[in-house]
């Protein structure tokens, strides 16, 4: 909403500077977006008055006229208008005066006169339309005097425009008047609105007004006026200028008038041609299914039952109420009698045709937001009164039914201190609010405390947004001012506070995969389908956008790999060598399409009920896995990729060896299971994305968390990446939900150790960390610690064998080993490596 | 007619003869594509009558059809074979890698552990981090939320029923649910319909009704997290970027606490001297409401380019909790009060950084994140 500082003026004495002005708007909730200083436009134009006109001796299209510009001298100027006579009163742009079209006025000679400055039409001021032949602007007589500045003769002159951001609360701020009227609370003045005369021609006839009962609903208030006389009529300079400031192009006298009285008073208002009415009226009914109108930008609009139709006194539509009026009874340079409406529509259901119909227009804004339904007559008696006192208007037929009363609203000064944190009296209080316009109408009886009851405040009926106690809470802080409200800290909550348990372990994750050398990607949460295949992963169970900025953005994650792919190609499409990225990020899918995909049972079948209660106290185990809104399931991923020399599938085992050791995870154990069953959700569809061969299932404590590998070739050349592809991808909920590791202490011996090296050729199919469990387990409390030192392959191991060399630390907590309880260790695991693994030990 | 099943049998034989996924698709063209004598006998149908044509032109559809679901399957079985082999032949025990990895660092290691490189955490997480912390350090709780919400808890719990203008203010993504979505997963405690659709969440919000809906007060807890609104991109705006707000509900709290609390966190965050400054405005789920600012990080408050010379920046919005988000969750508006503020977090690590443009957040460039 863009505010004429002079405009303001009318209705309060304010003198502040613009700037301080714009604060005081600012710090009402009246967002100032930009003040714009406007200069007056008529530097150097003054008015003059004509001493005489003589013929021009050699030209016939113009003629000399001599005029005094204040100072007595009489100055000879050309002129091709002859509408003007001896005494008149008329505006000279003087020698160096820049007119609004940007041309200088210089002395020059015309056929042999001079002309020593410029007479000015109302046009070339931009003040009034082309008439039908070049005329001067000619002052009323009186009103001015000779040397005095166009522009204090017109009104104005320099002017400050503020552009006000208006909250969708603050209908009433749709207005001068409205924002007016705060300022003048905010800075402590006095605001006034002064009545327009209200004359009623006797002989003109009311309209005909109809409101179908089963649309007083939607319009409780509806007034036709007929105004004649408007074809002659026009608008001050100063109307026009203001509508210009206020960022409206002026159009004509009834038009503009119509604008003018939106603008000042908030209440639009429509003019319809009368002798394009038929039967002479208006009336008010719901839109009708299959319904058509054109509206006035041309636009044909589908109609329902839902909307507001005006229609002419026979029912045929011609606009729609509050939003815009038809193409039909538009007025037009020859309407000569208008059928004025001011009317007042229900919010919601504006709104609710307006956004169906994507039909923004200045009268839906303010009606949406709720328009003082006692403006109506107001806003007649001004659009009379601008179009001058050569209009007529009749008798206003005013239909009503269901206007709420004005609202009353009890007040306690107690209840604004406790929300506010103030110490303000009653009478505070009642003051800060009067000065918006609510005034105390009575007390109510004194609550069980005894203390006084309420004060009770009768809202003024222009502002809707004010309906409860709170309400009026806030505006006495809006007048006090926020910041003189007394800063102190809450009292502090008493139990002891802290990140959760699971959010602390996240935290881990993150930290400890820097720590490998992996850097923290965000990619987007949206996706294609043609994202997903790329990188081999299935698109059923995906949730779609309804409304995606574009088609390469059109459904949820179900899966980091596809972003962390995309990543890691961009980065190499910029010439980076080698990378590992990793991601922390919620992934999104309907789980009946994916739980159907699942053999196995290994999806929680209660994942949406778990997942509907909030935050992690809920969950068993003590982190929150999912959680489904509406049939959505979200759960948070962890997702690693890398990619440069040396990388292959054992990338993502040792990330992942590090993790599981950082987080004291229970039992982690890499298992090249089977996928099928395995993993859940989103890590499930990476099937076909990771190579058949290097790949394994991530798990703790027994249960799968996620998979780790290599990503598949043809994946790979996709996603245009050249080279091996780790991968890691986990189901954070499930890596966090089981209890770490007990921590207990073992002292430490103090015996010397004894190191046993065993190299076994075992087939590769087995996997060496089952041979590590067979060597550890039967090794039992002797081995502090053992390691695979060494992996050996040769031919001489035979086909598809090779050579897993460990080396057992043994030690015993109270005594030094002999030889021969290290042989026997060494026999007794190379008999259960033999049985259990078909491995033999080598070197012996 | 013969011609046809000449065709088709030529075809066979050179799909069947293909004993790679190379070769099968080199086979293509000559079997029923551009070089086939499919290819030929359909350029010369126009040369028959017309009812011949139809007939013919039947015939060499539906073999071509055939051959052509004979080629999909060979292809399948070959791309199979070929992984298998391939899996085979590439196999790793990545249990055998994890246990390497493990002797690297391990009590019989003969080496030190080798320092390792070091990563980066994205800029938006170590400043995340530092807020949830400072908020914890105040007592604060750190609570999550879903990102696909209910119009519910979106909207409706916060004081803006459908239709309601002020959603105007967040241009929001609606999800599709499609035939494997169903309604809602029974009704929340403070009872309300549902609404009908599903949305990305527009404000870290809908977590302050969850939190609300199950439990009393007093409550203190901040929400970070990621929201979506549909914008288009650009330097100051994205479409999907992070939240974290604030919720304190207690007897007794008042809007003089939200400054103070406002305050004590500017001056934790951007350094001791610096003030949280609060100007009136409108949230449907406050009242009052409130957008601050704090003093300006640039300047320390004596005006720049940054502050477009207030020496002041909007950080975020805040307010007193409306009454009718308390009645929504059925919390006793009359005995609690509370407050809650909102803030992106893209705009802090922005302002941290002198981050010129919120893209290169989730552009993920290397150089960019390895300078964090």
């Amino acid at each position: 909403m863009r505010v004429p500082l002079s405009w303001l003026r009318e209705f309060t004495p304010v003198e502040e500077p613009a700037d301080r002005i714009a604060d005081a708007l600012s710090f009402l909730g009246l967002v100032v977006e930009a003040s714009e200083a406007v200069p007056s436009p008529f530097d150097g134009i003054v008015v003059a008055r004509v001493l005489a006109t003589r013929p021009h001796p050699s030209a016939d299209r113009v003629h000399l006229v001599d005029v005094d510009a204040g100072d007595g001298e009489a100055r000879q100027v050309v002129c091709g208008a002859f509408n003007m006579k001896e005494g008149d009163l008329v505006p000279l742009a003087t020698l160096g005066a820049v007119m609004p079209n940007g041309m200088e006025i210089g002395r020059r000679k015309l056929r042999g006169e001079w002309s020593n400055g410029m007479l000015c039409s109302a046009p070339e001021l931009g003040v009034g339309p082309e008439g039908p032949s070049p005329a001067i602007f000619v002052f009323a007589p009186g009103s001015v005097s000779p040397g005095q500045p166009v522009a204090e003769a017109f009104g104005f002159g320099a002017d400050v425009v503020f552009d006000l951001e208006i909250s969708p609360n603050r209908g009433d701020c749709f207005s001068v008047v409205g924002v007016a009227r705060d300022l003048a609370a905010g800075l402590g003045l006095p605001f006034s609105i002064s009545e327009p005369p209200h004359f009623v021609a006797g002989d003109i006839e009311a309209p005909v007004i109809k409101v179908d009962p089963a649309a007083f609903e939607l319009c409780p208030r509806f007034t036709g006026t007929v105004v004649e006389g408007v074809g002659e009529a026009s608008v001050s300079p100063l109307v026009r200028r203001r509508l210009t400031l206020a960022g409206m192009r002026p159009i004509s006298p009834v038009v503009d008038a119509s604008n003018y009285v939106m603008l000042e008073l908030g209440q639009p208002n429509h003019p319809y041609d009368i002798s394009r009415l038929r039967g002479r009226g208006l009336g008010v009914r719901r839109g009708r299914s299959g319904e058509r109108l054109v509206t006035l930008d041309g636009v044909e609009r589908q109609l329902c039952p839902d909307d507001i139709v005006i229609s002419d006194a026979e029912g045929t539509a011609v606009g729609l109420g509050g939003i815009m009026g038809g193409a039909g009874a538009e007025i037009s340079s020859t309407t000569t009698t208008v059928l004025l409406e001011a009317a007042n529509f229900d919010p919601l259901a504006i709104s609710a045709t307006g956004s169906r119909l994507g039909l923004l227009s200045e009268a839906r804004t303010r009606f949406e937001r709720g328009v003082d339904p006692e403006l109506a007559l107001r806003a007649v008696d001004r659009f009379v009164e601008l179009l001058g006192p050569g209009v007529r208007r009749g008798p206003t037929v005013d239909a009503r039914q269901g206007l709420p009363a004005p609202l009353e609203v009890p007040f306690r000064a107690s209840r604004a201190n406790a929300v506010l944190g103030t110490s303000l009296s009653e009478q505070q209080c009642a003051s800060l609010l009067g000065r918006l316009g609510f005034e105390p109408v009575h007390r109510d009886e004194p609550g069980r405390d005894g203390l006084g009851g309420p004060l009770v405040f009768r809202v003024p009926t222009w502002r809707p947004d004010c309906t409860r106690e709170v309400d009026l809470v806030e505006e006495v802080a809006r007048i006090h001012g926020y910041g003189n409200i007394e800063r102190t800290l809450p009292p502090r909550p008493s139990k002891p506070c802290g990140l959760a348990e699971w959010q602390r372990a996240r935290r881990s994750v993150r930290v400890v995969l820097a720590g490998t050398g992996a850097s923290e990607a965000w990619s987007s949460t949206f996706l294609s389908k043609r994202d997903l295949e790329l990188a081999g992963l299935g698109t059923a169970g995906a949730v779609a956008v309804e409304n995606p900025l574009d088609s390469s953005q059109s459904i949820l994650r179900t899966s980091l790999l596809p972003g962390l792919l995309r990543a890691a190609r961009s980065n190499r499409e910029r010439q980076a060598g080698a990378l590992s990225l990793f991601e922390v990020g919620n992934v999104f899918a309907v789980p009946a399409a994916l739980e159907a995909r699942v053999t196995g049972g290994q999806v929680p079948r209660g994942a949406a009920a778990e997942a509907e209660s909030l935050g992690p106290s809920s969950g068993a185990g003590g982190g929150l896995v999912y959680r489904a809104v509406k049939g959505i399931v979200e759960w948070e991923q962890l997702g690693m990729v890398a990619v440069g020399s040396g990388v292959d599938a054992g990338y993502g085992a040792r990330a992942w060896e590090v993790l599981a050791g950082a987080l004291r995870l229970s039992a982690p154990a890499l298992v090249a299971a089977p996928m099928e069953g395995a993993p859940i959700f989103g890590a499930l569809a990476v099937t076909g994305a990771l190579h058949p061969g290097r790949r394994a299932v991530m798990t703790v404590a027994g249960r799968s968390v996620g998979v780790l590998g290599e990503l598949a070739p043809e994946v790979a050349a996709r996603s245009g990446l050249v080279g091996r592809v780790a991968v890691l991808l986990a189901d954070l909920g499930r890596l966090l939900s089981h209890p770490p590791r007990p921590w207990l202490a073992h002292g430490v011996s103090k015996y010397p150790a004894v190191d046993l090296d065993m190299a076994f050729s075992v087939a590769e199919v087995v996997a060496a960390a089952d041979v590590h469990l067979t060597v550890t387990d039967v090794a039992g409390d002797l081995a502090e610690d053992v390691v695979l030192f060494e992996v050996w392959r040769d031919s001489s191991l035979g086909e598809g064998r090779r050579s897993l060399n460990f080396r057992a630390r043994l030690r015993a907590a109270d005594r030094t080993l002999t030889d021969d309880e290290v042989a026997n260790v060494r026999e007794r695991v190379a008999k259960a490596v033999a049985e259990r693994h078909e491995g033999q030990l080598r070197g012996r | 007619m013969n011609a046809v099943t000449q065709a088709a049998q030529r075809g066979k034989e050179l799909v069947e003869g293909a004993r790679s996924v190379a070769e099968l698709r080199a086979v293509e063209p000559e079997a029923f594509g551009k070089r086939s004598a499919f290819a030929r006998l359909t350029g010369s149908l126009r040369d028959l009558a017309p009812t011949e044509r139809r007939e013919v032109g039947r015939a060499l559809q539906e073999a071509r059809s055939e051959l052509e679901a004979f080629f999909g399957k060979r292809m399948a079985e070959l791309e199979e074979q070929e992984a298998s082999r391939r899996a085979g032949s590439e196999r790793l025990d990545l249990s055998e890698t994890a246990l390497l990895a493990r002797w690297a660092g391990g009590g019989l290691a003969e080496a030190p552990p080798s320092p390792a490189m070091r990563g980066h955490l994205h800029l938006v997480t170590q400043v995340r981090e530092e807020l949830e912390d400072i908020f914890v350090s105040m007592g604060f709780e750190v609570m999550e939320g879903p990102e696909a919400e209910d119009d519910w808890h979106n909207f409706q719990a916060l004081n803006m029923p459908p239709h309601h203008p002020a959603r105007g203010m967040f241009d929001t993504f609606y999800l599709d649910l499609g035939e494997g979505g169903s309604g809602g997963q029974g009704a929340p405690e403070g009872g309300g319909e549902r609404g009908p659709s599903a949305v990305l969440r527009t404000h870290t919000s809908p977590v302050q009704v969850r939190l609300m809906e199950s439990r009393q007060p007093p409550i203190y807890a901040v929400v970070p997290g990621r929201c979506y609104r549909r914008d288009t991109p650009d330097a100051s705006h994205l479409p999907v970027f992070h939240q974290i707000e604030g919720l304190v509900v207690d007897e007794g709290i008042s809007m003089g606490h939200l400054a103070g609390t406002l305050d004590a966190f500017v001056q934790a965050f951007f350094g001791p001297g610096r003030r949280a400054r609060l100007r009136p405005s409108f949230f449907p789920f406050t009242e009052p409401s409130a957008e601050f600012d704090v003093t300006c990080w640039v300047c320390h408050g004596v005006g720049c380019r940054t502050c477009t010379g207030s020496g002041w920046v909007e950080l975020g919005g805040c307010g007193m909790v409306d009454p009718a988000v308390f009645d929504a969750v059925g919390i006793d508006a009359e005995r609690y009060t509370g407050f809650a503020w909102g803030f992106g977090i893209d705009r802090m690590a922005a302002a941290r950084t002198s981050l010129a443009d919120l893209r290169d957040l989730l552009d993920n460039d290397i150089r960019f994140l390895s300078q964090f």
